[in-house]
């Protein structure tokens, strides 16, 4: 492998801490192997700083296997990269070519602010999810059994497929309005769609878009740059259904 | 339902109901305009119904006067909002990876289409209110005939006019190639039937816009 590997330029952004004021710094790495994930290639460049005795570059990243929705990264301009269906950790030095510069940024947003070079808070997320995003069932030893309740087979799949949502907020990112409306949307779809979910939809869903408000996000205007970059591959449709709940629920009053 | 407008969605809802009033008056308005090709007679009838009946005259004229501020000063406000949400801009932004340049630049296509209009207001409304109103002539009639036939072909005359109209409407199809779907999509339609829907938007969002250039070149080169 030695010697065929690809030589980089990097743009990163540093930042010392969260009330620092940050700037791009250009870093060389040479003989990277095309089958590395961009992360592994990251370690690679701080492995390097570590050597020479500079800071290393801080990023977040968990799992490693696109599940964690930890991994963040604003690459040559767009959310986890430039493939599609994936995160950070997902992305593959393949998609790359010898001597390209790659410019790397956090995830940008009001609502997530930088801790750190690449690590970005993202509890505003946390925050409306405590809002409403969960359903309030006692399950200490009287759980029901999961079968009681019939479920249409549409109806369980596109539950599902809101509840894939990783939370890792490419969405916001990309958003040239840094709207979390995919997310909230995500979130409020895979409760109002099934029965369990239903008894508490109209509360639930005026109260994550008022704490979605609260925490500065802005407001979608469905360019649907989100949906392209989903890691998850999370539908417009659930903005949709997260309209058509909130408007019902507000306007019943 | 209290304080529906200062909530996001509420704002949203809000952008897209005026945004679909303004297609259909959109929509209205070339219809007549059309007529001024076909039959130029049923054009001056028409032109003076709309311009001398109350209803339009008093109920329907305001509301879409209101109708269009609204949607100019929400999309403005909300535009406004948005920036502030972002926080650092990003060094490299790759936008066209991921959505139409229609769609990201709205304000823009929005800002111009405001331009026109006030261009368009200069031209017809203002001299039409004038004569109305503050003239008090309500007869519709110049020289023993209608008036509005000849005043649309005067118009026309100048090519420059007829320039800045086309590009008036150049921005009108870029705003509503994505603003027919936007609209759709933020009063919570989206289902099955969008797909339906998005292909009547884009012949919408073309064709409206060239139906009125080709109406205003029409007057220009047959008068």
């Amino acid at each position: 492998m030695s010697g065929k590997g690809m030589n980089l330029t990097l743009k990163i952004w540093r930042q010392k801490d969260a009330s620092s004021k940050g700037q791009m710094v250009d870093y060389k790495v040479t003989d990277i192997s095309e089958h590395m994930s961009f992360l592994e290639m990251m370690d690679v460049l701080n492995e390097q700083l570590v050597n020479s005795g500079e800071e290393p570059v801080a990023f977040d990243h968990d799992c490693r296997e696109g599940i964690c929705g930890m991994c963040s990264m604003y690459i040559n301009g767009e959310a986890h990269g430039p493939d599609r269906g994936i995160t950070t950790c997902q992305l593959h030095m393949r998609m790359f070519n010898d001597g390209d510069t790659i410019t790397i940024e956090p995830f940008r947003a009001a609502a997530f602010p930088v801790i750190k070079d690449l690590v970005v808070d993202r509890t505003s997320f946390e925050r409306i999810q405590q809002a409403g995003g969960y359903i309030s069932v006692n399950t200490s030893g009287n759980t029901q059994d999961a079968n009681s309740i019939p479920i249409s087979k549409h109806a369980a799949d596109e539950a599902m497929d809101a509840a894939t949502c990783i939370g890792c907020g490419a969405c916001v990112a990309t958003c040239k309005n840094s709207s979390a409306m995919l997310f909230v949307g995500a979130k409020v779809s895979q409760y109002a769609l099934l029965p369990q979910g239903q008894v508490e939809a109209a509360d639930r869903v005026q109260n994550m878009v008022a704490q979605m408000d609260l925490e500065g996000f802005g407001n979608c205007t469905n360019t649907g740059a989100c949906e392209v970059e989903c890691p998850k591959g999370i539908s417009l449709e659930n903005i949709a259904r997260m309209n058509r709940e909130y408007l019902a629920a507000t306007l019943k009053g | 339902m209290s304080g529906i407008l200062n909530s996001s969605i509420g704002r949203k809802f809000a952008m897209a109901l005026s945004a679909l009033f303004l297609m259909i008056f959109v929509l209205q308005h070339f219809v007549i305009n059309l007529f001024s090709v076909i039959s130029p007679d049923t054009f001056n009838e028409i032109s003076h119904f709309m311009g001398t009946f109350w209803v339009i005259q008093y109920v329907i004229q305001p509301i879409l006067i209101i109708g269009v501020i609204f949607h100019f000063v929400m999309g403005f406000v909300l535009e406004i909002k948005n920036k502030k949400a972002n926080g650092v801009k990003y060094a490299k932004n790759y936008g066209a990876a991921n959505s139409t340049w229609m769609s990201r630049n709205m304000i823009w296509s929005g800002g111009f289409i405001l331009a026109f209009l006030i261009i368009h207001f200069i031209d017809f409304w203002i001299p039409e209110i004038n004569t109305k109103y503050i003239v008090g002539d309500m007869s519709g009639m110049h020289n023993g005939e209608f008036r509005y036939f000849h005043e649309l072909q005067e118009k026309f005359v100048p090519i420059w006019r007829v320039a800045l109209y086309i590009v008036g409407f150049v921005f009108l199809a870029l705003h509503l190639l994505h603003g027919f779907e936007s609209a759709f999509q933020s009063t919570g339609a989206n289902n099955k039937y969008t797909k339906g829907l998005q292909g009547f938007g884009k012949a919408y969002a073309i064709l409206v816009p060239l139906g009125f250039i080709f109406i205003a070149l029409f007057h220009h080169f047959t008068h």
